[in-house]
């Protein structure tokens, strides 16, 4: 057998490296692959862009019966914001987790991984049609809600966008760490259901905060979406103070961070042998 | 310059655990490029496991694996503009048509070849806008094939390309492989049939319970083990009748009534001697045959060597794994050797 070992790295007979695809050129190709998959699963479809509209639907109900007249929040500023979440939770988070875990099983993760793509292009590229069809539905909700419950314009509109792209990048990490435990697509629908039950009843998607005794609604603003809940609100209102939007943003960053690193630890890219 | 002689792949004392489990331990192995290099063994005898690693899918446990002169794991984004692979098993989107398929990919490699180029290739041009999910287990395999060609890629790792093609889409594929090193690709194969290592490999590697037990080229590998010669005997002769066989080169024989079966490891002594016998005392050898081992028997013997050997207790494969490799695999053989007599 020859020596094993050669001296450092060798010439190629054609240097390619200026030729290699950029990251966004990389991010394009899968999403636009995961766009076409998106659109031939009629049941991802139904659930991104049907379910959000019923949501905003269900809880205007709910909150008319409220008494809202100690908290100067509206029916509307109720509304939008738990509207705009759920959009979020459905769409972003539910979905994506049922298509990592899919992806990952079929292998198409493995063999991506073989490619040039990094590990951060592979889930994101994958996130990018759910995450535009968010920002749709956001925008969607926002006019019709705003015009059905007849909300005057938002007061902070900046916020309410910075709410929206925390949440946007939250729920794609937590959709991946929850993939880690997540053994199949069906059982998704499963694992993806204690973030829905905590943030509808916890986040103020059904009950705003401010009609909670203040010792939970202390616990319930910590919670993954509460920060997100709180700035689109603010966004309406124009009511939050710096200090409040400073905490919400280290609650948002901080569930971020502690999703990557889950992914970063446990997420797995082929399945369990 | 680039010279023929240099390494493209190399692994040296290459090592890959999970958990408890050593699947890989203690593997060295170059190739050059230009060639095709092919790992044999049986399932779980650490091929796959073995290949991620060249693939820079894992990081080693141990060891070291150079692709191109780099660390195929750690400097990934300067190795993979250059590699294709095919991985053992699926990995599309069963929802994609073939077209999009390869689009998809092509929009993640280098200088890619065009959809249609890549598809004919494969000969799956009137397949482009069939679903993944419709393809046959077959056409699923070309498919992939054309993922790992779409680069045109200087080295080439394909994890038992063939299996689940038939025979037409098999030979297909060696074709298109044989082209591939005649343009100067160099390709790792790992397969379990033996036939396709005979007819691509310029040089193998048999693996066994996660280490090399034989390497070399098939005449190298085939050429360490005894060839045999059957006869039978016509009625009145007895094998006591033949010259003395250790004298011919014969390391054992069997008996089945008048059917002699000798083994040996000098075939052309053995065959001269009993010829010029059997011309002197003028006796007919009725179904003369002589052959020398097959890879296939080879494969067995060293496989199943490699087997026992595993079984053998911990303190001992301990003790065997210190040694190098060479040694563990002539170990291997002498071991066979002695099992068989």
């Amino acid at each position: 057998m020859t020596a094993t070992t050669t001296a450092g790295p060798q010439p190629h007979l054609d240097d390619r490296a200026a030729d290699v695809p950029g990251p966004l050129a990389r991010l394009a190709a899968i999403g636009r692959a995961e766009l076409t998959l998106m659109w031939r699963s009629k049941l991802v479809l139904f659930g991104a862009l049907v379910t959000p509209a019923g949501f905003a639907f269900a809880t205007r109900s709910t909150v008319e019966e409220l008494d809202l007249s100690d908290t100067g929040l509206t029916a509307a500023t109720v509304v939008l914001p738990s509207a705009i979440v759920f959009a979020l939770i459905f769409v972003v988070y539910a979905n994506l987790v049922i298509v990592y875990v899919a992806r990952r099983e079929e292998l198409v993760l493995k063999r991506l991984r073989t490619g040039l793509l990094t590990d951060r292009e592979l889930l994101a590229g994958a996130a990018l049609p759910a995450l535009c069809v968010a920002l749709a539905q956001c925008l969607v909700l926002a006019v019709t809600v705003s015009l059905a419950m007849d909300s005057p314009a938002p007061e902070a509109p900046h916020l309410a966008v910075l709410g929206v792209l925390l949440g946007m990048a939250m729920l794609t990490v937590l959709a991946a760490a929850t993939a880690a435990v997540t053994k199949s697509a069906e059982s998704a629908q499963l694992t993806s259901m204690p973030l829905l039950l905590v943030s509808m009843f916890g986040s103020g998607l059904f009950v705003p905060f401010e009609v909670l005794p203040d010792s939970v609604a202390e616990v319930a603003q910590r919670l993954p979406l509460s920060p997100v809940v709180e700035l689109v609100r603010g966004g309406w209102t124009g009511e939050l103070g710096g200090g409040a939007v400073l905490e919400a943003l280290v609650v948002a960053v901080a569930w971020t961070a502690a999703g990557a690193w889950a992914v970063r630890r446990w997420f797995r890219w082929e399945p369990r042998a | 310059m680039v010279s023929a002689q240099e390494n493209v792949i190399s692994a040296a004392g290459l090592r890959r655990t999970y958990g408890d489990f050593e699947a890989v331990r203690g593997v060295d192995f170059a190739v050059r490029r230009g060639e095709l290099f092919a790992l044999l063994g049986t399932n779980g005898a650490g091929k796959t496991s073995t290949v991620e690693l060249l693939e820079g899918l894992a990081e080693p446990s141990g060891g070291e694996v150079r692709v191109l002169g780099r660390d195929p794991y750690r400097e990934r984004g300067r190795v993979r503009p250059y590699t294709g692979v095919m991985l053992q098993e699926g990995g599309m989107p069963s929802q994609l048509t073939a077209a999009e398929t390869v689009r998809m990919w092509a929009g993640c490699t280098a200088r890619p070849r065009p959809v249609a180029e890549a598809l004919e290739l494969v000969g799956l041009s009137d397949r482009r806008d069939v679903r993944v999910s419709q393809l046959s287990g077959g056409e699923r395999r070309r498919l992939d094939l054309a993922l790992a060609l779409l680069g045109r890629p200087e080295v080439l790792f394909l994890d038992e390309p063939t299996t689940g093609l038939d025979a037409e889409g098999r030979h297909a594929t060696w074709e298109l492989v044989r082209e591939l090193r005649a343009g100067g690709t160099t390709v790792l194969l790992t397969t379990h049939y033996l036939e396709e290592a005979q007819e691509l490999a310029d040089r193998l590697a048999i693996m066994a319970g996660g280490r090399i037990a034989a390497a070399g080229t098939v005449e190298e590998i085939v050429g360490a083990h005894p060839a045999t010669v059957s006869f039978r005997l016509p009625v009145g002769w007895l094998p006591g009748d033949l010259p003395p066989l250790p004298a011919l080169g014969v390391t054992g024989h069997e008996l089945a009534g008048t059917s002699v079966r000798l083994r040996t490891d000098a075939l052309q002594r053995t065959l001269t001697g009993l010829l010029l016998w059997a011309q002197d005392n003028g006796v007919e050898l009725a179904g003369l045959d002589a052959r020398s081992a097959s890879l296939e028997e080879a494969f067995l013997k060293i496989a199943g060597a490699a087997e026992d050997d595993r079984r053998a207790g911990a303190a001992k494969r301990r003790e065997k794994g210190a040694g190098p490799p060479a040694a563990r695999a002539a170990d291997v053989v002498r071991t066979d050797e002695r099992n068989a007599r």
